[in-house]
């Protein structure tokens, strides 16, 4: 990892892979979007609320990974003094609250027609909450201290101290059976129907990739704001 | 007498002497009072709901310290003479956190006393309540030692404490007021699980905390 330790290495291999994560991720949502609503059947007991998942599903995955790529990044950060991994923590903070966000709003519609209720205070709807909020404090700490070069350890402690939240999102559904289905897809296979289930790959692999894109994108702007702020640290001394 | 326990005596003396530990109690009383205004003064609803207000009132009260464990000694130096005599910061950690407890839980305990006379909680009620903040207490503690580590020197630290914290003690909030019902025992054990994990982190979070506001 620390050949990247050189900013300019690393942006080399960003900047050509920015638009190609970003217009391919956009090129396969639009593609899961379209098979999503028109080609697959609708389910034969929620109709056809059930074409939520393919918003709802990627946007759980990146809010869950997106912590987890905060945590390892602080882990890099404290543990390695790696200087990308904190710029890549603030980077992925961002998005990751976004798709939080995306997945509690798309989950409270979901569950209106096929829970008849907007929320309900179930073990992996609170923790997904908690998540959302965790992303909320973790930006505001990040953005509170002085130095805005993302040096500062501190927001990189929150961030390991919060993903004990992770697995208990991931382990919610089994722990308390109240009411947010369990684990439909494992790795021996899926309880959802093929005719159902294909777009959702399609979809999981387009919105990750345009969530590499944005992150590398805000990584780039922080880096440049950076040489900024060093290049005029260095004429007002000058 | 080691570091640990001179830190320690040192930040009680504080706390008790300098008033400051009262302060808490008096916050948590007062939404103790406030809370029948806002929902009424219906006895039986009182006993239902009151168990769980005070343990919301015990979360806010934890909060309002954070402000003054880390920062001034801070900025007076203190942790800083701290590391030049060679003590730990996980070890002026801890004794914070112990003295910390013992400035913020029994207190709260006693204070949950009249409380529950003024939201009419069963005695069995008042048992489990007790109960419960024992065990939740050292968690809410450590955890707002860590809080405290980590804002110390930020601007706008007090929202940003409430906004840290209240997440992370959202398990000792649940399994707390789950152990007020007749088979609480479950919830308690559950309770007793959080506290000691977010014990176990404090003293290393809060440790690599105040080094990193050293840079």
């Amino acid at each position: 990892m620390h050949i990247f330790a050189n900013p300019a290495r690393f942006l080399a291999i960003a900047r050509p892979l920015t638009p190609w994560l970003g217009w391919g991720g956009a090129l396969l949502v639009a593609v899961a979007a379209v098979s999503g609503l028109f080609l697959t059947p609708p389910d034969y007991l929620q109709g056809d609320s059930v074409r939520i998942m393919y918003i709802h599903v990627p946007s759980a995955w990146l809010g869950m990974a997106g912590w987890t790529g905060i945590a390892a990044a602080s882990l890099f950060q404290l543990v390695w003094r790696h200087p990308l991994a904190a710029v890549a923590g603030q980077a992925i903070a961002v998005p990751g609250a976004l798709f939080s966000a995306i997945c509690l709003v798309t989950g409270s519609i979901w569950g209106r027609p096929t829970w008849g209720t907007w929320w309900q205070w179930d073990g992996r709807l609170t923790s997904m909450l908690v998540l959302f909020f965790l992303y909320l404090g973790y930006i505001a700490l990040a953005r509170a201290s002085d130095d805005r070069t993302g040096a500062n350890p501190i927001a990189a402690i929150f961030g390991l101290v919060g993903a004990i939240n992770i697995p208990i999102i991931h382990y919610s559904v089994l722990w308390w059976r109240t009411l947010h289905q369990g684990q439909s897809i494992t790795l021996s296979g899926s309880t959802i129907d093929a005719s159902i289930l294909w777009p959702l790959p399609i979809a999981l692999l387009g919105f990750t990739m345009v969530f590499g894109a944005i992150v590398l994108m805000r990584m780039r702007t922080i880096l440049a704001r950076n040489k900024i702020e060093a290049r005029l640290k260095r004429m007002a001394e000058a | 007498m080691t570091a640990f326990t001179a830190i320690l005596l040192r930040d009680l003396r504080l706390a008790y002497a300098g008033g400051r530990a009262w302060l808490p109690l008096v916050f948590f009383l007062l939404v103790a009072t406030l809370f029948p205004f806002a929902v009424g003064p219906d006895g039986p609803l009182l006993a239902r709901t009151g168990g769980g207000a005070l343990w919301m009132a015990a979360l806010l009260a934890a909060l309002l310290p954070i402000d003054r464990l880390i920062a001034p000694d801070r900025e007076a130096g203190v942790l800083d003479q701290h590391a030049v005599r060679g003590i730990s910061e996980e070890t002026v950690a801890l004794a914070k956190i112990a003295a910390h407890w013992l400035s913020f839980g029994p207190p709260l305990m006693l204070a949950a006393l009249p409380a529950a006379a003024l939201l009419r909680l069963e005695g069995a009620t008042l048992v489990r309540l007790e109960l419960g903040l024992a065990i939740g207490t050292p968690g809410l503690a450590a955890l707002a030692l860590t809080t405290a580590a980590l804002t110390a020197g930020l601007s706008g630290a007090g929202a940003l404490a409430g906004l840290l914290m209240l997440p992370l003690a959202v398990p000792v909030l649940i399994f707390g007021a789950g152990a007020l019902g007749d088979d609480g025992m479950g919830a308690l054990k559950l309770l007793a699980a959080a506290s000691l994990l977010l014990l176990a982190i404090a003293p290393f979070a809060t440790g690599a905390a105040i080094r990193a506001g050293r840079s």
